[in-house]
């Protein structure tokens, strides 16, 4: 199978792989799309992360809200806001907390157009730059 | 007989939703956006379709990772808004036609193309959000909607070329139908955007103006661009344009662009809006 995707920077890909180490972290995300489980999660968060199959590192990257954490850890993107929304964060905040700037940083980039294509393609092509 | 003639291909971005049911447009910052989709708004209600065919993704709402199909119909009488974490949006529960929808299915299936098919479905801002866009907020959406949920979340979505041919076979089966019924057919997603991990915030204008245009001037090209070539030039979730090829698939060989709008940023994506007209329309 080819893998060429794994040379692009800062991306996690949702292969297979991705898929079976962070099945039960992106389900429990999910979970959040219902308003009862969004208030026992309120009440007590450790205790409702039990009900799920989560490792003891997936566990505290969701307790921490470490966003780059999760992902690393099999989250996907579109699960792991389900985590944002519930706590009033915006999808320019996680951006930011991902990729080390302030959500205004992350906000003042987009405005002028974004992070460039030039110079993130490739792993291959960076470290060659690099030097 | 049933006839495909508009093809509208349109960003799913969820805060243009928020926006639109904040009435928020005249933010300075959401200002230029919504005077780009003016002129495709007031074009549809001129040109409106009586059935909508809305190719969209579902993002974790109506579906989880315990089931995974590939392309879903929507064959309900009714498709009601999802809660997707706030609530769901207040916006009109979707009618179906549930009678075109089995046309499809059954019409699909036999031409091979193995559709999963959904009786009951709520719809997110990825089905929502376009009509909002086009429709703006009227009391109930001035057509029907038959949704087409195609997963581009787990890797791998289908490609290009699937979704171009599967475009194609809803053209055949839309035209072997026996009601005299306009149908348009939305292609949503992107356009370029990669929202998770350390390249968050990529966008790629000159490729998504290079998409946009070659919907019309070379639609078999744009079929042949590999999922890595989306995900590395137009971020991992500008994978999401191969759903606009079912949308261009859908339209005849000679459909002409009647309108195209490009906007960076709409919150963290490049955000496109195109019209196709049907050739023999014009």
């Amino acid at each position: 199978m080819n893998r060429e995707y794994r040379d692009i920077p800062g991306t996690y890909v949702m292969d297979g792989q991705h898929c079976r180490k962070g099945y039960h972290l992106n389900m429990f995300c999910m979970s959040l799309n219902k308003a009862e489980n969004r208030d026992e999660f309120r009440k007590d968060e450790a205790a409702y992360l039990e009900k799920f199959k989560l490792s003891d590192e997936q566990k505290k990257a969701v307790l921490e809200r470490d966003w780059l954490g999760m992902l690393r850890l099999g989250g996907n993107i579109y699960y792991t806001f389900k985590l944002a929304i519930f706590d009033g964060r915006s999808m320019q905040f996680v951006g930011g907390a991902m990729s080390d700037v302030t959500e205004e940083e992350f906000r003042q980039m987009m405005i002028a157009g974004g992070r460039p294509i030039e110079g993130n393609r490739s792993k291959k092509e960076q470290e060659q730059s690099n030097g | 007989m049933a006839k495909i003639v508009t093809g509208i291909g349109s960003s799913h971005v969820p805060s243009v939703g928020a926006v639109i049911d904040n009435n928020k447009e005249q933010d300075p910052y959401w200002k230029p956006l919504f005077d780009g989709y003016q002129p495709a708004r007031d074009w549809i209600q001129d040109n409106m379709p009586d059935v909508a065919i809305v190719v969209y993704n579902d993002h974790a709402s109506a579906f989880g990772l315990n089931l995974i199909p590939t392309f879903t119909l929507g064959v309900a009488d009714e498709f009601p808004p999802a809660d997707e974490g706030y609530g769901p949006r207040k916006v009109p529960t979707a009618v179906g036609d549930p009678d075109l929808a089995w046309h499809l299915a059954e019409s699909l299936i036999l031409d091979e193309f193995d559709m999963t098919i959904a009786n009951e479905m709520s719809v997110d801002h990825g089905c929502t959000v376009p009509l909002s866009i086009m429709f703006d907020k009227p009391e109930q959406w001035p057509c029907k909607i038959i949704p087409l949920c195609v997963n581009v979340i787990q890797y791998p979505p289908p490609t290009g070329k699937r979704c171009f041919d599967l475009g194609k076979a809803i053209r055949k089966a839309v035209e072997a139908y026996d009601k005299d019924i306009k149908v348009a057919i939305f292609g949503t997603g992107g356009m370029s955007h990669q929202l998770q991990g350390e390249r968050a915030g990529l966008v790629n204008a000159e490729f998504d103006q290079s998409f946009l245009d070659r919907l019309t001037t070379d639609p078999v090209g744009l079929t042949k661009i590999q999922h890595v070539e989306y995900m590395r030039e137009a971020g991992s979730e500008g994978i999401e344009l191969v759903m606009w090829l079912i949308m261009r698939g859908a339209m005849g060989d000679d459909a002409s662009e009647t309108y195209k709008f490009y906007h960076v940023p709409a919150s963290n994506t490049g955000a496109g809006l195109i019209v196709l007209e049907d050739g023999s329309q014009k």
